[in-house]
């Protein structure tokens, strides 16, 4: 299998600040790529480089088998790219905007206009295709760019941060959405701020932190390099808690935390729900009623502090990108 | 190549066109801004100044004109710094689609836009007692140089547009240099009524240039010395032609240098 996406000790930089250092990635045809960490990590600057948006200081990448810094013109042809603002024009309809994008894309009328009524479709826009693109909700205008960014059926997409800003039901939406592109075989690259996404849709992941790659692997291998879930138990009285730190003690894998101000014992565990059950059997057995009882899945705070020891944080950043 | 260039450049001049179809707020305030000047400046200033061999409102209205186009064409640092600032502009640019075509399709769709702004004008101008007095062609000649203008003046508004920061920024960047350019010319008193210091930087200008140019075509200009003195009273027609050529020369590369840059920021 081919790579699709190539980038070796791709850098970019403005005046001092190092926006990606030594980057390097490499996406085999068809699978997906996770891009993961906070605003201003660089994972915006990195998709911008490889879009042909900007050029890097440093490094070089390939997209399709093309050098993009080489011929942008032939990589602008094989992908599509779905931006972290959806870049949907407000005051044409959603069926105006798709047409658009398809005659820029060199369709021809006809071809533009079916393909526009196409994607319509495939995303659940048919109903609103009529009205500007300005009274669609946040869902709907994320989907109207991402079908804007597969009019020609790209072989390499590019999507960034496509659930951000978005409610619960939309995100679910739109990761059923990239699901489907998965099935029908494109090679993605995404970046996104939340583990669970990354888990849900990408083969593999990169986190990176201020412009570099700090772990890789799949979202089982990160997982357990935090040590998995923990299993938080907080109670109602204070003299409750060393009770409740024993029993914790019997069902995880490590010694436990203990904070006092929440009330709450956490401690890794490995078993999932069977330790979960048990925890609970014991608690009823000590007579402890917890007010909390919870699995915690590693969340991508637990990831910058496993790996940075500091938990991910939020930067400005110059030029206005993340 | 050519031909996909052309074709882009208009499908971005339709997009753009379909804005104002949509938002008809923008063209309705900046035609009653130049109908309010035609009347303020007819009524209020015309019985204080004095235009020797002709009426004010004549010789007014082809300065409204200019001035309107020129405020017409500021539309485009406006535009072009809204579609950078929502990403629309990043959208395009990794489109497999003509550098230029945003740029030529955004000044094309803002002429069109001073086009139908100066009919509106023209009607408003009959009613207050202007004329072309010239004949057909020469009317004719007059609105090409005028829409020319207009053309190439978007060229450095667009260039304002692609260096500013905001929208916000681009609204009042765009403007505001113009007052001093529109108001310090031959477009609303002659300039024999200038001080000294002042008459030849407004003779030199090219709003008055153009201006004069179209008032010699129409038969608008006053008699004498209230045209101005020397070169650019003498030659108002080829110097207006060469001032639009020149602004072109300089800013239609400098805006598309800078488009590729603001984009790649």
């Amino acid at each position: 299998m081919a790579d699709a996406i190539i980038a070796e000790r791709l850098g970019k930089t403005y005046g001092s600040v190092n926006a990606v250092v030594d980057l390097d990635l490499v996406v085999p045809e068809g699978t997906v790529l996770g891009l993961l960490g906070p605003n201003g990590a660089g994972k915006t600057t990195t998709v911008r480089m490889l879009t042909t948006l900007i050029t890097p200081t440093s490094g070089r990448c390939e997209v399709g088998g093309i050098d993009v810094c080489a011929h942008p013109d032939q990589v602008r042809r094989i992908i599509g790219v779905s931006g972290q603002y959806a870049a949907v024009d407000d005051y044409l309809t959603g069926y105006e905007n798709l047409e658009m994008v398809g005659r820029l894309y060199h369709l021809g009328k006809r071809r533009a206009r079916k393909r526009a009524f196409e994607l319509l479709e495939q995303f659940e826009l048919t109903d609103a295709a009529d009205r500007p693109a300005k009274t669609y909700s946040g869902g709907m205008r994320r989907r109207l760019d991402l079908a804007g960014a597969l009019v020609v059926h790209p072989p390499v997409i590019f999507l960034d941060e496509p659930t951000t800003g978005l409610d619960p039901r939309s995100r679910l939406g739109m990761w059923g959405v990239i699901s489907d592109l998965v099935k029908a075989g494109s090679t993605l690259l995404l970046t996104t701020q939340y583990l669970e996404e990354a888990d849900r849709l990408c083969d593999e992941i990169v986190v990176i932190d201020h412009g570099r790659a700090i772990a890789q692997g799949t979202a089982t291998e990160l997982k357990s390099q935090m040590g998995g879930e923990k299993l938080a138990v907080a109670v109602g009285d204070h003299e409750e808690l060393a009770t409740a730190a024993d029993v914790l003690r019997s069902v995880g894998v490590d010694e436990p935390e203990v904070d006092d101000q929440a009330r709450e014992v956490t401690v890794h565990i490995d078993r999932g729900t069977a330790a979960l059950v048990e925890a609970v059997r014991k608690l009823d057995g000590a007579d402890i009623t917890p007010t909390n009882l919870e699995i915690r899945k590693p969340t991508l705070d637990d990831v910058f502090l496993t790996l940075t020891g500091q938990p991910a944080q939020e930067e400005t950043e110059t030029g206005g990108t993340a | 190549m050519v031909l996909e260039a052309a074709s882009d450049g208009w499908v971005v001049t339709k997009r753009n066109l379909l804005k104002i179809k949509r938002v008809p707020d923008l063209v309705i305030f900046s035609t009653i801004q130049p109908i309010m000047f035609v009347l303020l400046f007819a009524y209020v200033f015309g019985g204080a100044i004095a235009t020797p061999g002709i009426n004010y409102r004549e010789f007014l209205i082809p300065g409204i004109f200019v001035q309107t186009v020129a405020f017409g064409a500021g539309i485009t640092a406006i535009g072009l710094a809204d579609d950078l600032q929502k990403g629309i502009v990043d959208r395009f640019r990794s489109l497999p689609m003509s550098r230029g075509a945003v740029l030529f399709g955004r000044t094309s769709s803002d002429l069109i836009n001073n086009v139908f702004t100066v009919i509106v004008m023209s009607i408003t101008g009959v009613i207050v007692g202007w004329r072309i007095n010239e004949g057909f062609l020469r009317g004719v000649a007059g609105f090409a140089i005028l829409f020319l203008f207009a053309y190439a003046m978007s060229w450095i508004s667009a260039v304002i547009g692609l260096s500013v920061k905001s929208v916000e920024v681009a609204q009042s960047a765009g403007f505001i240099w113009m007052f001093p350019l529109t108001f310090l010319s031959n477009a609303f008193v002659p300039t024999s009524s200038l001080p000294s210091v002042l008459r030849p930087v407004a003779e030199w200008n090219p709003i008055s240039s153009v201006v004069l140019a179209l008032r010699e075509l129409w038969g608008n200009a006053p008699a004498g010395a209230a045209n101005g003195t020397g070169f650019p009273a003498q030659h108002p027609i080829w110097l207006s032609i060469g001032w639009c050529l020149l602004i072109l020369a300089i800013f239609v590369p400098m805006s598309i240098a800078r488009y590729r840059r603001a984009a790649s920021r």
